[in-house]
């Protein structure tokens, strides 16, 4: 166990250094995600399943969901200025 | 000269909005924006200096953010060593908790007793930071794409029909979804989960369902009429049933409901009733941010 | 610097620099998206640091059995487990505000950079005092 624990902290901050240094944001997104699901086997590890449960529904799910809905929705602005600006 | 540069720029902002739109999602990370900017303006002394304070600053956050992680590694190798039970922070809190929390509240599973029992304002005041973020989020979107985008793109496109395998998978997997979220909302007391989980649970098979068949469609199973009562409903409830807990049963006196047997469905007095109101609160919050974030409207 | 208290309490330790990367991240990078990632990651070091300091090695998470016949003495402490579920809860609706904020923005001034938001803001405001004069 301790082996895995110290395996999965590296893995969190890998993870988290990979988000500073990545240029591409839905990648960003995406290794977001990751590290949800990794903290989701470390609250486990902690014996704490309310915590994984609840971070596996709310942090993987719902908050990566919300974080690609921004991008899209932020995509979607740009293609609506391009129609409006070809229509003039 | 200054004022030319004034028109310039704001002439260029102008100009740059289709060429920003242009950029797809490939072109979405900073880079490009970056580059983007510097053919604005980046020639004059001014911004030179503005480069250089810039450089300053870089250098002065990595500065700070360095200092802050040493000075708090330094904080925690004074910390007493990890998973020790002798460790100051089991104390006689957490041990009234464990040792009594199964008579005193009833549920098994002794967090959700902590949660919905022992400390059930601080949850009251949390459900509430959920709703007051659903409404945030509300006033923000509402109506953002029927100024900008929508009346271009949804006429020209009006909800592209969704993939066939996400139908069938949806029809297969919502419902399952959908009762393993009520598992887990009907199960806090007595396992691991509870309102917090069981509800993102549901809310997520809400959003698949509605991705699958389209906001139309699940417009009818879920307004915002639905959403609003609900919340609405499952607030109050827990804010009353908790009110007359404080009356009755606050630092345990006598309750008038009783806690049942310990691990039966029907036990630990209020904390089903109330984990289901976090569930619905906690669902239609989840399902709210998405419709929002998607259409603009629940 | 005691490196063998570290590696010993390495959960705390790696909260905390989780939390000081977020910092960076927070300060150094001009993307509002990466802003908002980098919140979340000190959000996540503060859970982790909490949940660490209830864990007592060799426990079992706080779940009695119906008879309770188990020992108060076999279980983690709960109560960072209770203040860690309220968080994480109140982090995700933190996370859609800051989201919803990013996409008025966008909306606004079509870009991520703060940098050039603030300028733009500063461009626009000064335009509408011109305005007024």
């Amino acid at each position: 166990m301790e082996m895995v624990m110290t395996l999965l902290l590296i893995i969190v901050l890998l993870n988290a250094i990979m988000v500073v240094r990545t240029k591409h944001l839905l990648a960003a997104c995406i290794i977001f995600m990751a590290q949800s699901l990794v903290m989701v086997l470390i609250w486990i590890l902690l014996q704490s399943p309310d915590l994984a449960i609840t971070e596996a529904a709310v942090g993987a799910g719902v908050s990566s969901l919300l974080f690609f809905l921004a991008l899209k929705k932020i995509q979607a602005i740009d293609q609506g200025k391009e129609n409006s600006a070809h229509e003039k | 000269m200054k004022n030319d540069l004034d028109r310039d720029l704001s002439l260029s902002l102008e100009e740059s909005s289709p060429q920003a739109s242009r950029l797809d999602a490939a072109h979405l990370h900073a880079h490009d924006t970056r580059i983007h900017r510097q053919d604005r303006a980046f020639s004059t002394r001014e911004n030179q200096a503005h480069a250089l304070s810039l450089g300053g600053y870089r250098a002065l956050s990595v500065l700070v953010a360095v200092g802050v992680i040493l000075v708090l590694l330094w904080g925690v190798m004074d910390l007493p060593a990890f998973g020790r039970d002798t460790n100051p922070v089991e104390n006689e809190v957490a041990e009234r908790y464990l040792a009594q929390g199964l008579q005193e509240g009833g549920a098994t599973n002794l967090v959700a007793n902590m949660i919905l029992d022992y400390r059930a304002f601080d949850t009251l005041g949390e459900s509430n930071v959920l709703f007051t973020a659903a409404t945030a989020v509300l006033l923000l979107l509402r109506g953002l794409q029927t100024r900008e985008a929508d009346r271009s793109l949804a006429a020209a496109a009006p909800e592209a029909p969704a993939d066939p395998i996400l139908r069938a998978g949806a029809r297969a997997l919502c419902p399952v979804i959908l009762l393993y979220g009520l598992y887990i909302i009907l199960n806090g007391h007595l396992g691991p989960g509870g309102g917090f989980s069981g509800g993102a649970v549901m809310g997520a098979a809400l959003i698949l369902y509605r991705e699958a068949y389209g906001s139309e469609k699940m417009g009818h199973l879920f307004s915002f009429r639905t959403y609003r009562a609900i919340s609405f409903f499952a607030l109050a409830f827990y804010a009353l049933s908790k009110a007359y807990s404080f009356f009755t049963g606050a630092n345990h006196l006598p309750s008038i409901i009783s806690t049942g047997t310990p691990g039966a469905i029907l036990s630990a007095g209020l904390i089903l009733p109330l984990n289901i109101a976090v569930g619905f609160v906690v669902c239609c919050t989840m399902y709210g941010f998405f419709a929002l974030f998607e259409k603009g409207e629940i | 610097m005691n490196l063998q208290i570290l590696l010993e309490n390495r959960v705390e330790a790696a909260a905390i620099i989780l939390f000081g990367i977020g910092l960076t991240t927070l300060l150094l990078n001009r993307n509002l998206i990466k802003k908002i990632i980098g919140f979340s990651f000190m959000d996540s070091a503060i859970f982790l640091f909490l949940a660490s300091e209830g864990y007592i090695a060799g426990h079992t998470a706080p779940i009695q059995d119906a008879a309770g016949s188990l020992s108060a003495a076999s279980f983690i402490n709960p109560i960072p487990a209770g203040l860690v579920l309220t968080g994480i809860v109140v982090s995700v609706s933190v996370t859609a505000v800051m989201l919803s904020l990013t996409v008025r923005l966008y909306q606004r001034f079509h870009t991520l950079n703060l940098d050039e938001i603030v300028q733009l803001a500063r461009e626009a405001n000064e335009e509408e005092e011109e305005a007024n004069d």
